[in-house]
């Protein structure tokens, strides 16, 4: 019999420390099989965030900065401008991008800079145990919306995408999620198409993934999948926002 | 035909391979792994599995490997 | 080969950054430091670099981590409350050992202050400002010759040092217009190869750009490495100017702008009969302490005279020690003090000391 699936190369071989469960390391295994397929490991960098993923530089074989919070964007700039060559990919999670690095998403996708975004959206804060995001539902408990998020006290959630998407400079935005495996597939696809976007140097591109947070919505993994599907998903379509103008 | 092979090195038993494996084949392990978790193992003993990769497509750790025979003009190898 | 031109404090800073390889700047506009970026913003492209006016200073502070990150000389530049939110970045900046060039061109603060000059952002940049055990090295240029060469030499003492260096101006400097000689600088500087860079991992081990040390006795290792580059640095890079010291008996101690305009007063001063010099730090970081303190062994009045409220002269009392008695004149809120009133003081100090 073949080895079919494999754990990617781009992975390195540290077991990482999120949550049984957790959406993070489905999506960080679809970044590596993308980048092993795409056959670019070795001409990548990633732009890490505050928050859970804060140490993903030990779990992917790629050159790697550690941004400060939100500033992922602007750091991806920085180095992009100088190696236009590289591909360069951020990964940030709801309070990185949602919350304190707001204006740099913004206008990093405005200025239509050719670099990727993967968000994972798991409507929460995970690193600091459960506090509210931008992305948090209206009635979901969080540690600072102990009653439910209510919106006359803490406003609305954030549609990243829908947002994003009406900016000229940004090239292809899509919302996937990784809770079947239909889902992965599909999310697979997204990422990948994301990357090659910026090879293409057709703008700014963005992906993001709905992704389950076990620990901190108090559920297992499997109740957690199913929360994507039927809460997160109605608020949050699936789908492509933005594809590039080119063929 | 196929199996698979999942490595307690990086399995935290999260159960995702469970839930979606049509022929029921992971089940959780008695035993305890080093990292100290119940990990998952393949429990195929009519060697039913067909290597639809549905397990290793959830897999947040990476830890499992799927095997396939490779049908070479019909004939199995 | 030299050329000289005609122009802004602020454009020379520009120019001879060019001049020293920086192909990077990403900016914000804030008075009084404009004339920088749109210096930048038709000089880069010019020649394949790259301007970007980033959305905040937030942004652009990072922007530099990026680029300097990827082994290039890059550079930003604003004035106070600009700096301000660029502090975070800073502390990042000296952390993860990445080179680079700020430029601060102070204004009256503080919060939104005013648009003239000060030089009361003496403690941010030499103190810290940002969070952390870290320092700046910190160039004080008193003209905009003097602007021109000491950013020249800040690229490569960052390059050195592996550490931001901050050019401390005033707008006064950054406005004024002069003719200014870009000169090839004085020592030839091989630039470090930069293997820790990030470009791409073509045939070697991944490189980490980072700050984050959770295990406390890496992080304390991490920090003794930062420490140990600034004893070098306070051991190589002091630099200061004696101006008519030799025989003085009261001797002003001032930078910048301020320094200019003691050596106007100074003048008019000798000319009165009072010996009066000046001893003035071009490094505010590593501060010439040792010079202070030997001066003081026989000058027994100095005069501190800056704009603001009183920050440098903590460095002077540091120096002295309680040797010689240290008067101050300060103005504020973007007033830049005459040299008539520097006469008054050290007439008035003249005066009390008989």
């Amino acid at each position: 019999m073949e080895a079919v699936f494999e754990r990617p190369k781009t992975l390195t071989t540290v077991s990482t420390h999120y949550c049984p469960g957790c959406g993070h390391g489905i999506i960080h295994r679809l970044i590596a099989e993308v980048i092993d397929e795409l056959g670019i490991r070795e001409k990548t960098a990633v732009v890490a965030p505050v928050g859970c993923a804060v140490l993903l530089y030990n779990y992917f074989n790629l050159d790697s900065y550690e941004a400060a919070h939100g500033r992922a964007p602007a750091i991806a700039t920085g180095c992009k401008r100088v190696l236009p060559e590289l591909v360069v990919f951020t990964y940030q999670g709801d309070g990185d991008l949602a919350a304190i690095g707001t204006a740099e998403v913004v206008h990093a996708a405005a200025r239509g800079e050719k670099i990727t975004t993967i968000f994972v959206n798991n409507a929460i804060y995970g690193m600091t145990a459960g506090q509210m995001a931008p992305t948090t539902l209206i009635g979901q408990k969080t540690t600072t919306t102990p009653d439910g998020r209510a919106p006359e006290r803490a406003g609305y959630p954030i549609r990243v995408c829908e947002m994003l998407a009406t900016l000229e400079g940004a090239a292809y935005i899509a919302r996937v999620s990784v809770s079947s495996p239909k889902n992965v597939m599909q999310a697979k696809k997204a990422i990948k198409k994301a990357f090659e976007t910026q090879i293409k140097g057709l703008g700014y591109s963005l992906v993001e993934v709905l992704s389950q947070c076990p620990t901190n919505w108090h559920m297992t993994p499997t109740e957690s999948i199913k929360w994507v599907d039927e809460k997160m998903a109605a608020y949050y379509p699936l789908g492509e926002f933005k594809t590039p103008k080119e063929s | 035909m196929g199996k698979i092979e999942i490595d307690e090195e990086f399995c935290k038993g999260c159960t995702l391979c469970i839930g979606v494996c049509p022929q029921k084949f992971i089940r959780i392990a008695n035993h305890v792994s080093k990292k100290g978790y119940h990990p998952a193992e393949f429990c195929d003993s009519e060697s039913k599995c067909t290597g639809c990769t549905l397990c290793a497509l959830m897999c947040p750790d990476a830890a499992i490997t799927v095997y396939r025979e490779k049908k070479v003009g019909g004939e199995k190898k | 080969m030299t050329e000289k031109k005609f122009m802004a404090g602020n454009e020379a800073i520009a120019e001879a950054a060019v001049q020293a390889g920086c192909r990077y700047y990403f900016g914000y506009p804030i008075t009084p430091q404009n004339e920088i970026g749109e210096y930048m913003a038709w000089r880069l492209p010019d020649i394949g670099g790259t301007f970007l006016q980033a959305e905040s200073e937030v942004a652009a502070i990072y922007m530099v981590f990026g680029a300097a990150g990827a082994g290039a000389r890059a550079m930003t530049s604003s004035s106070g409350p600009g700096i301000s939110l660029m502090q975070e970045g800073i502390s990042y900046i000296a952390a993860a050992e990445l080179p680079c060039v700020l430029v601060n061109m102070m204004r009256g603060g503080p919060g939104l202050g005013g648009i003239h000059p000060s030089q009361s952002d003496y403690f941010q940049a030499t103190k810290g400002g940002g969070h952390g055990d870290y320092h700046l090295l910190v160039l004080a240029p008193s003209t905009g010759q003097e602007a021109a060469s000491l950013t020249m030499l800040a690229f490569d003492l960052a390059d050195k040092y592996r550490n931001p260096v901050m050019i401390l101006g005033d707008g006064n400097i950054g406005q004024m217009m002069e003719p200014i000689e870009f000169r090839p600088p004085e020592e030839a500087f091989a630039s470090p190869k930069k293997d820790w860079a990030i470009t791409g991992t073509p045939g070697r081990k991944r490189n980490l750009i980072k700050t984050l040390f959770l295990d406390p006795v890496i992080l304390e290792k991490r920090n003794l490495v930062i420490a140990s580059k600034l004893r070098e640095a306070v051991k190589n890079e002091v630099r200061f100017e004696s101006f008519m010291t030799d025989d003085a008996d009261i001797v002003i101690a001032a930078y910048g702008t301020v320094a200019r305009i003691a050596k106007t007063a100074i003048k008019v001063l000798r000319e009165k009969g009072f010996k009066v010099g000046l001893l003035r730090p071009i490094s505010l970081y590593p501060f010439p302490y040792q010079a202070f303190s030997q001066m003081a062994e026989r000058v027994k009045n100095f005069l501190v005279v800056e704009m603001s409220m009183g920050q440098m002269i903590e460095d002077v009392r540091l120096a002295i020690c309680g040797k010689s008695k240290i008067h101050f004149y300060g103005r504020v809120g973007g007033i830049v003090p005459s040299y008539e009133e520097i006469v008054g003081e050290v007439e008035k100090i003249a005066k009390e000391a008989r």
